[in-house]
C-alpha cells in the first residue's frame, strides 16, 4: 500500500493473483491487482482514477436530476449512497495506518463498516499467504481502528468521520418534491432553457470520462508521496452542491496544469488541490453552461 | 443444463396475440378469473382485454384477446403549489375479486388512486312519452296517450365510469396498490410512506407505515414496494431499495413502523462493489398465491422466500448474472435503475420475469429448469414453438446465440402477468403486447 513516511509501519506486499484475467476495470469499480511491489502505485493510482470517475459521474448524475421538475427520489437516494459510500472510503484511504495486532472475529465497535472488502483484504494479505489480523491506527481524530484480512469477513470499523456536509448537501435536495427548495439558484431562470444542452454537456462529460482513456486528473500514477499527503484531509465541502453549482467563487480556480505544477514542486499545504482538480472538471462544466 | 429425463416441464409457447399500443405500456395485470387483462400505459389510459369464449371453430386457442374497453383513467396534473406537473402515467392497475356483474379496478399514477367500475350494458329503454328517441323533448301539449317504456335489446356497449377517485394522500411517488383480502380495504404506498384506504372511503386514509426521516439529510432508504398477504388480512410486506423486506402485522400496532419480520440476505463479501447497493434494490415482490412464500426481484436476480425464514431466501435464480460485469456501463447509462416486476404462476411452480433485448426468463422450480424467450415479431412466426434464446457470455459464440454487447438495453420487458389459471401470460414491451400460451 503507501508509504507515509515515518508514519509507515505498513510494508507493501506482495501477492500473486493466480489463475485471474486482469480485472475489468469497469467491473467493480473496485479491483485492485498487486503484482509486485513497483506496480503498487500504479494500481492504486488507476483504482483511484476509477473511483473518481465513478464519483464524477455520480455527482453530475445528481446535479442533472436536481434539475428535473421532480427527481426520482429512489434513483436519487441510491446515487447519494454511492457517492456517500466513494467519499468515506476516500476519506478514509491514506489516512489508515496498519498495524499488526492479533485479533478474534469481525470487527468491533458500534459503527461497522464494510468497505470495498475485496481492495482492503488484497491490500493486506501477506506474503506468506495466510490470512494476518492487523489493527488500524487512527488518523486526526479517527479512533483507533481494528481490521480483519480474513476474506470473508474484512468488516472495518471505523471513526466517525462522516462527510456530514456532504449528507447535508445531498439531503437538502430531497425536500425539492415537497417544498421546492431553490439552491444558490440565480442560475434558474437562463437554466431551464439550456437543460437541453446541460444534459448533453452531462452526458457528454460523463461518457467521456468512463469511455475515454483516463486524463490524469489527480495527477501522474506512481507520484511522489506528495499525493498520499494530498489525500489526506477531504474537505466534504468541496462536494457541496451549493458551491459547486454556484461557480465556486470561493475556491481558487486551478487550471489543469496548475495541479501537476503543485505535485512537481511538492507542496503539501495545498491539501484539497485533489478535490479541486476534480471538482474543477465541473467547474468547467458549469462554465460552459452557465457561461459566465 | 443438462437434459434429464423425458419428463421434464416444456416451456412451449405460442404467440396467439400482438397488440401494437400508441404509448408506452406501463403496467399489466390480469383479473382473479383470467377473463380480462387490463394495461396502463403512459398517457393515462387503460386498455383492457377480453378473452374470447372457447368457439367451436378453435377450441385451442385460449389465448385469444379482443380489446373490450378503452378509457382514459388519469390526465396530466398541475401542481400549482409546487409548479411541479403529475405525471398521467399509470403506475399499477389492480383488480377487485368480482362481486356482481360489474367489473372494479383500481389504478393509479403518481399522486392520485381511482376506482372503476367497468360494467355492461346491452340493453336499453325505449318508448319514454315525454322524449323522442332521439332525446329531445316532447311538448306536453302533444302527448295524447301515455305508455310505459320498455327495455330493448342494443348493441353491447362497455362502460368505465369512475366511481371513488382517492387523492391528496402522498406527497412522494405513488410506486404500489394492494387490495387487501377482506375486499375492503387497501393499501397504497409511496417512496416514504404506506397509507390503507377504505374502498369507500375517499376523504381519509390511514398511514401505517412511515420511513421518513425527521431529517431528510438522513434519508438513505425507500420503500419500492408493497403487498398485501393473498390470505391474511392483517399483513403485508414493503420492500426497500437496500434489499430488504419487512413483514407487518396490522394486529400489533396502528403504526406499523416495527416489523414482525425482516427478510435479509447477507450480502457475499466476494461480490461487493460500489455498486452492491444499487442492484440490490427489489423493484417488485409478489406473493405466491398460497400465500407460503413471496418473490422478490433485484436487478441481477429472482429470490424465493419461505415466510417463515428470514435470514435467506430458499430458492434464487439469476436473471442475467452476464451484466454482472457491465454494471459500470449500466450504471452510466442509468439502466440500473430500470425497475423489472416477476410474477408467479397459478400453481407457483413457475415464475417469470424479464430482461433486455425482449428477453424475457421463466423458472421452474419443481424441475430446476430456466428458459430465454424473446417476444419480438421476428422470432413470433406463427404457430410456431417460440425458440429458446441463449446469451453468449464469453469465448466462441455459437450460431443462434447473442452476445452480451449485442445485447439492446433499450428493448426491457419490465412488465409481465400470468394468467390465474391456464399457461396464457402477457408479455409487454415498449409499446407491445404479447399474449403467449402453451401449446396443447
Amino acid at each position: 500500500m503507501r508509504k507515509r513516511g515515518s508514519r509507515s509501519i505498513y510494508m507493501p506486499v506482495h501477492r500473486r493473483r493466480k489463475g485471474r484475467e486482469k480485472a475489468n476495470m469497469y467491473s467493480k469499480g473496485t479491483k485492485r491487482k498487486f503484482s509486485d511491489g513497483v506496480d503498487n502505485k500504479a494500481v492504486a493510482a488507476s483504482y483511484s482514477l476509477q473511483r473518481q470517475s465513478l464519483l464524477d459521474m455520480s455527482l453530475l448524475k445528481l446535479q442533472l436530476c436536481h434539475m428535473l421538475a421532480e427527481p426520482n427520489l429512489c434513483r436519487s437516494v441510491l446515487i447519494a449512497n454511492t457517492v456517500r459510500q466513494i467519499q468515506e472510503e476516500m476519506a478514509h484511504d491514506g489516512s489508515w495506518q496498519v498495524v499488526t495486532e492479533a485479533l478474534g472475529g469481525s470487527g468491533h465497535g458500534p459503527s461497522d463498516r464494510l468497505v470495498d472488502t475485496e481492495v482492503l483484504c488484497q491490500s493486506l494479505e501477506q506474503q506468506d499467504g495466510g490470512p494476518r489480523l492487523y489493527s488500524v491506527m487512527g488518523y486526526d481524530g479517527c479512533r483507533e481502528e481494528e481490521v480483519v484480512t480474513d476474506k470473508a469477513l474484512c468488516s472495518v470499523v471505523v471513526g466517525d468521520r462522516s462527510p456530514a456536509l456532504l449528507l447535508g448537501t445531498i439531503g437538502h435536495c430531497w425536500d425539492r418534491g415537497e417544498l421546492r427548495v431553490e439552491d444558490g439558484v440565480s442560475k434558474d431562470s437562463g437554466m431551464g432553457d439550456e437543460e437541453g444542452t446541460r444534459s448533453g454537456e452531462g452526458a457528454k462529460m460523463a461518457t467521456g470520462q468512463v469511455f475515454g482513456t483516463f486524463e490524469i486528473k489527480n495527477g501522474a500514477p506512481g507520484s511522489d508521496p506528495a499525493l498520499e499527503e494530498l489525500f489526506s484531509d477531504v474537505d466534504a465541502s468541496y462536494y457541496d452542491l451549493d458551491t459547486m453549482l454556484t461557480g465556486m467563487q470561493s475556491a481558487p480556480k486551478m487550471g489543469p496544469y496548475d495541479f501537476l505544477d503543485s505535485l512537481a514542486s511538492s507542496h503539501g499545504s495545498v491539501s484539497n488541490s485533489s478535490c479541486r482538480a476534480d471538482l474543477n472538471e465541473l467547474d468547467h462544466i458549469m462554465e460552459i453552461i452557465v457561461g459566465s | 443444463m443438462e437434459a434429464v429425463s423425458c419428463q421434464c416441464y416444456q416451456f412451449n409457447l405460442l404467440l396467439v396475440m400482438l397488440f401494437v399500443t400508441a404509448d408506452i405500456i406501463s403496467t399489466v395485470e390480469f383479473n382473479h378469473s383470467g377473463e380480462l387483462l387490463a394495461t396502463g400505459d403512459k398517457g393515462g389510459r387503460v386498455v383492457i382485454f377480453q378473452q374470447e369464449l372457447e368457439s367451436k371453430n378453435q377450441p385451442q386457442c385460449r389465448g385469444e384477446y379482443n380489446v373490450y374497453s378503452t378509457f382514459q383513467s388519469h390526465e396530466p396534473e398541475f401542481d400549482y403549489l409546487k409548479s411541479l406537473e403529475i405525471e398521467e402515467k399509470i403506475n399499477k392497475i389492480r383488480w377487485l375479486p368480482q362481486k356482481n356483474a360489474a367489473q372494479f379496478l383500481l389504478s393509479t399514477n403518481d399522486k392520485t388512486i381511482k376506482l372503476w367500475k367497468i360494467s355492461e350494458r346491452d340493453k336499453r329503454p325505449e318508448g319514454y312519452n315525454l322524449k323522442e328517441e332521439d332525446g329531445r323533448y316532447r311538448d306536453p301539449t302533444t302527448v295524447t296517450t301515455l305508455r310505459v317504456p320498455v327495455f330493448q335489446p342494443m348493441d353491447l356497449m362497455v362502460e368505465a365510469s369512475p366511481r371513488r377517485v382517492f387523492a391528496n394522500a402522498h406527497t412522494y411517488h405513488i410506486n404500489s396498490i394492494s387490495v387487501n383480502s377482506d375486499c375492503e380495504t387497501y393499501l397504497s404506498a409511496d417512496d416514504l410512506r404506506i397509507n390503507l384506504w377504505n374502498l369507500e372511503i375517499t376523504d381519509r386514509s390511514f398511514n401505517i407505515v412511515d420511513i421518513k426521516p425527521v431529517n431528510m439529510e438522513e434519508l438513505t432508504e425507500v420503500i419500492t414496494a408493497a403487498e398485501f398477504h393473498p390470505n391474511q388480512c392483517n399483513t403485508f410486506v414493503y420492500s426497500s431499495s437496500k434489499g430488504t423486506i419487512r413483514l407487518c402485522d396490522m394486529r400489533a400496532s396502528a403504526l406499523c413502523d416495527q416489523h414482525s419480520k425482516l427478510f435479509e440476505e447477507p450480502e457475499d463479501p466476494s461480490n461487493r462493489s460500489f455498486f452492491s447497493e444499487i442492484i440490490s434494490s427489489i423493484s417488485d415482490v409478489k406473493f405466491s398465491h398460497s400465500g407460503r412464500y413471496m418473490m422478490t426481484r433485484d436487478y441481477l436476480s429472482v429470490k424465493i422466500w419461505d415466510l417463515n425464514m428470514e435470514s435467506r431466501p430458499v430458492e434464487t435464480y439469476q436473471v442475467h448474472e452476464y451484466l454482472r460485469s457491465k454494471l459500470c456501463s449500466l450504471y452510466e447509462n442509468d439502466c440500473i435503475f430500470d425497475k423489472f416486476e416477476c410474477c408467479w404462476n397459478g400453481n407457483d411452480s413457475v415464475v417469470m420475469t424479464g430482461s433486455y433485448n425482449n428477453f424475457f426468463r421463466m423458472f421452474d422450480r419443481g424441475y430446476r429448469q430456466d428458459v430465454t424467450l424473446e417476444a419480438s415479431r421476428e422470432s413470433s412466426k406463427p404457430r410456431s414453438v417460440l425458440k429458446p434464446r441463449k446469451v453468449c457470455t464469453g469465448g466462441k459464440r455459437k450460431k443462434d446465440e447473442i452476445s452480451v454487447d449485442s445485447l439492446d438495453f433499450n428493448k426491457k420487458i419490465l412488465h409481465t402477468a400470468w394468467h390465474p389459471q391456464d399457461n396464457i401470460i402477457a408479455v409487454a414491451t415498449t409499446n407491445n403486447l404479447y399474449i403467449f400460451q402453451d401449446k396443447l
